[in-house]
């Protein structure tokens, strides 16, 4: 009993950082833990990972907001597109293959590493355009934060946003359908197609996956999928490496950042291609 | 043009500062009731419940609660934390209204009316 609680203690410190350095959920590392590790049925998994997405969120967005690193109208507006996604893939559940949907969405976090690794190649963080994009003026989204790694205050636009609202959608899809990328997806908006820099984006995905996820734990709450021996000690880890992970984030370089993401969202996109085949790893 | 830029800079600022004071409150409330939770599950040796079951109705963890069962306090502060993002919505809405912006005021208090939908549609 104590030996579990403190391996989930120890999972949740771990996850709490990186979740909140990279705007992601940490599902991918507390899934096989509860159900190889410990043996325990996937629903109390699920569970547990959806626990993990808010107390990553709640724990990080503090700090985020304190020091105003995330856009707070970017995350608002996206996240109308992410629960009405949500909410239709949880209706069309079982409408289609579940199979087909994991080779997509995997083969998209395949691709989303790819352009990780072009833009880091390429090394330009901050969209200037001489004529900002009309809609991201009306609905007031450049903005700037201060980087605690340049010293600097980084004024940055943003574009596509009907791009990134369609990949929110899709993003809202995937994860009613199959329960899956909370925060890749958003990361994937925001930094691939609405060209905001990643600091940001992934602070902000912080702030949006939470409340993504909070209508769902409800009804994982009530089902009894949320076993309170591993979800207490999961979160209070979670809740204190993402208190820690939040203000290493901002002093790590973007560059780093950068890196750690490229093999996490080919990990993960080979991870769910390969479910789509039918191997569970 | 840039005066106007500053002062909405400014606006977004104090907003952002107030609903992470509440966040910050919000959260302290549930890893505090979780922690008082699992320090009694670890002093008494007992979930207060028989065999591997817990609470997982709101009646249920309030009244378990009340009788000081471990397992109840866990389960209410985990119950506490999922609460956190929606306070987090709410306070939004509140702080959009206080600064005027009502084009946000109308996005997120859309997004609170999704989400409760989504509540709703999970209950059936």
């Amino acid at each position: 009993m104590l030996h579990t609680a403190l391996l989930m203690l120890c999972i949740g410190i771990f996850a709490g950082v990186m979740g909140a350095i990279l705007g992601i959920g940490g599902g991918m590392i507390i899934t096989p833990i509860v159900t190889l590790a410990l043996g325990m049925d996937i629903k109390y998994a699920i569970g547990a990972s959806i626990i993990a997405v808010i107390a990553t969120s709640s724990g990080s967005t503090i700090a985020f907001l304190r020091d105003d690193v995330l856009n707070l109208r970017v995350a608002m507006f996206l996240e109308i597109f992410t629960t009405i996604g949500a909410i239709i893939g949880a209706l069309l559940t079982g409408a289609f293959n579940p199979m087909i949907l994991y080779v997509l969405f995997g083969a998209l976090l395949v691709f989303s590493s790819w352009n990780m690794y072009r833009k880091l190649r390429r090394g330009q963080e901050v969209l200037k355009r001489v004529e900002p994009d009309k809609l991201a003026e009306k609905f007031k989204f450049n903005s700037s934060y201060y980087d605690k790694n340049l010293h600097k205050q980084i004024d940055y636009q943003v574009e596509n946003i009907p791009g990134g609202a369609a990949i929110m959608f899709g993003a809202g899809l995937a994860s009613g359908m199959l329960g899956i990328g909370s925060g890749a997806f958003k990361v994937m908006a925001m930094d691939g197609a609405m060209k905001m820099p990643l600091k940001p984006s992934s602070a902000t995905s912080n702030l949006m996956m939470g409340v993504t996820a909070a209508a769902s734990a409800t009804v994982y709450f009530f089902n009894g999928s949320i076993k309170p021996e591993i979800a207490v000690p999961l979160a209070l880890g979670i809740i204190g490496g993402a208190t820690v992970g939040s203000r290493i984030m901002q002093l790590l370089p973007a560059k780093i950042i950068r890196g750690i993401f490229i093999p996490i969202l080919l990990y993960l996109g080979l991870q769910m291609i390969l479910k789509g085949f039918g191997v569970t790893i | 043009m840039s005066e106007k830029k500053a002062t909405t800079r400014e606006e977004m600022m104090a907003v952002e500062i107030v609903i992470g004071k509440i966040m910050r409150i919000g959260v302290f409330l549930a890893a505090t009731v979780m922690i008082i939770g699992f320090a009694m599950l670890m002093i008494k040796g007992t979930s207060g419940y028989p065999g591997n079951s817990f609470p997982t109705t709101l009646s249920g963890v309030v009244s378990g609660m009340s009788a000081l069962k471990p397992y109840a306090w866990m389960m209410g502060g985990i119950y506490l934390l999922i609460l956190t993002p929606v306070l987090r919505v709410v306070i939004s809405i509140y702080a959009f209204i206080k600064e005027k912006d009502y084009l946000y005021v109308k996005i997120t208090s859309l997004v609170l009316l999704i989400l409760i939908v989504s509540f709703f549609l999970g209950h059936r």
